[in-house]
């Protein structure tokens, strides 16, 4: 038995009808939507490579079913850059080589744009503790702190 | 809510879905395979804080977010512990109301709103009731949530002046839930303990209320704070939780030293 739910995703309003109620908004995204930026790494709430935004907040969509976030405003990482231009975060994970393999990556970024919103002189430690929820099994994570307080400093 | 409410009275095997941070993942480890889903997360009223003034509590609503606990002006160990709970990521989706209903013997939020003697509104169809936080646990993952029943509000005594509070855990790295938790809410009068309430968890299978500790300290200075928090061992019970992460053993020989970490930081904070 399917559902219709309606959200917007990246700022684009879209219907989606017979969604089945047992469907992951990771899945969601994936699957229906083709948008294949947004990861699954452990799809058991804890690595965070699923991270996107939903109305306005950092969520795990692994552990958001598709039909909670009818009616909501949807933000991946394929919504970040506007017109081929990086955004600041994205633009200091280049510059800072902020990752290895790269799998981790947009769940960090999505995350990081959070983190660091309104907080220009966020520190080490407020980002370590605030990626508490984002693995890099690369164990990359010194330049994605540096990325990241440079982000944080550039945004403003 | 009264569509909700008379949903799950005549769904079978139904079930409420609030931010879905322990359902969820809980369904997809099969360990739960609930008939149907009622999501209750659009239910407006059901969500935020509502403090109260003087000796009112403050209510929160079931729906209100970890995140949203944790910067807010609610008794300080509650704040801290929903601070400290899971991730951002988490925290800006998972509930109150379905973490106490989910009672996780692992869980901050049981711990807490046992040792600050909150209580616990529920509501069928055609009734309500109060629970105190002390017996609505009741055990592994059990509460005395009847069938049909959905938590409704969670009322929590404000801190007065002499009054703190603070939660202290040893938490798994990985996921952040308690491997011991131990909470305190203190009431100091020229120095002297007049009023404890402690409480642990994540060593039984619900959130224990500690009357031996608290015995122990009230009527003294802080300096009884160490002996009394020794007096845990007599408070849990024997049926002591083990897994991979720590042998029941281990827990019960550090959890008086989360008990104290707890006392000394709401004494302090009592003390302003």
């Amino acid at each position: 038995m399917g559902v219709s739910i309606s959200l917007n995703i990246n700022g684009e309003a879209r219907s989606l009808d017979n969604v089945e109620p047992r469907l992951l908004l990771v899945d969601l995204i994936r699957e229906e939507l083709g948008l294949t930026g947004t990861n699954i790494g452990c799809d058991t709430s804890q690595c965070g490579a699923c991270t996107v935004h939903m109305d306005g907040l950092a969520v795990k969509s692994c552990t958001v079913l598709a039909v909670q976030a009818d009616g909501s405003d949807v933000v991946t990482i394929e919504g970040m850059a506007e017109e081929g231009q990086l955004t600041a975060m994205q633009q200091a994970f280049w510059d800072e080589h902020g990752l290895q393999c790269g799998f981790c990556t947009p769940g960090m970024i999505m995350a990081g744009v959070k983190l660091v919103e309104g907080n220009p002189d966020i520190s080490d430690e407020e980002i370590r503790h605030g990626l508490e929820g984002n693995i890099c099994r690369c164990t990359g994570y010194q330049n994605i702190v540096k990325a990241m307080k440079v982000a944080a400093q550039a945004a403003t | 809510m009264a569509e909700a409410l008379s949903l799950i009275a005549s769904e079978d095997d139904a079930r409420f879905l609030a931010g879905g941070h322990s359902l969820v993942p809980a369904m997809k480890l099969r360990l739960d395979a609930p008939g149907t889903l009622i999501d209750i997360g659009r239910i407006e009223g059901l969500r935020g804080i509502a403090y109260g003034s003087g000796d009112e509590n403050d209510c929160i609503g079931p729906l209100t977010t970890h995140a949203t606990i944790a910067s807010s002006n609610l008794a300080s160990a509650l704040v801290e512990a929903a601070g400290g709970i899971g991730d951002p990521q988490v925290r800006n989706r998972g509930t109150i109301g379905g973490n106490i209903a989910h009672a996780d013997p692992a869980s901050d939020l049981p711990t807490v709103l046992t040792a600050l003697g909150a209580t616990i509104r529920v509501e069928n169809s055609s009734s309500a009731r109060n629970i105190e936080a002390e017996s609505f646990f009741t055990g592994l993952f059990e509460t005395s949530l009847g069938e049909n029943e959905l938590v409704t509000v969670i009322a929590v005594p404000r801190e007065g002046a002499g009054t703190g509070s603070a939660y202290a855990k040893l938490f798994n790295p990985a996921s952040r839930y308690a491997v011991v938790g131990a909470c305190a809410s203190v009431t100091l009068n020229n120095g002297v303990v007049s009023r404890a309430r402690v409480a642990v968890g994540g060593l039984t299978p619900m959130a224990t209320r500690c009357g031996s500790v608290e015995a122990a300290l009230e009527g003294r200075s802080t300096d009884a704070i160490n002996g009394a928090s020794a007096q845990v061992a007599s408070d849990v019970g024997d049926d002591i939780l083990e897994d991979i992460h720590a042998s029941a053993e281990y827990r019960l020989g550090v959890i008086p030293v989360y008990v104290e970490r707890a006392l000394q930081a709401a004494c302090a904070r009592a003390a302003g």
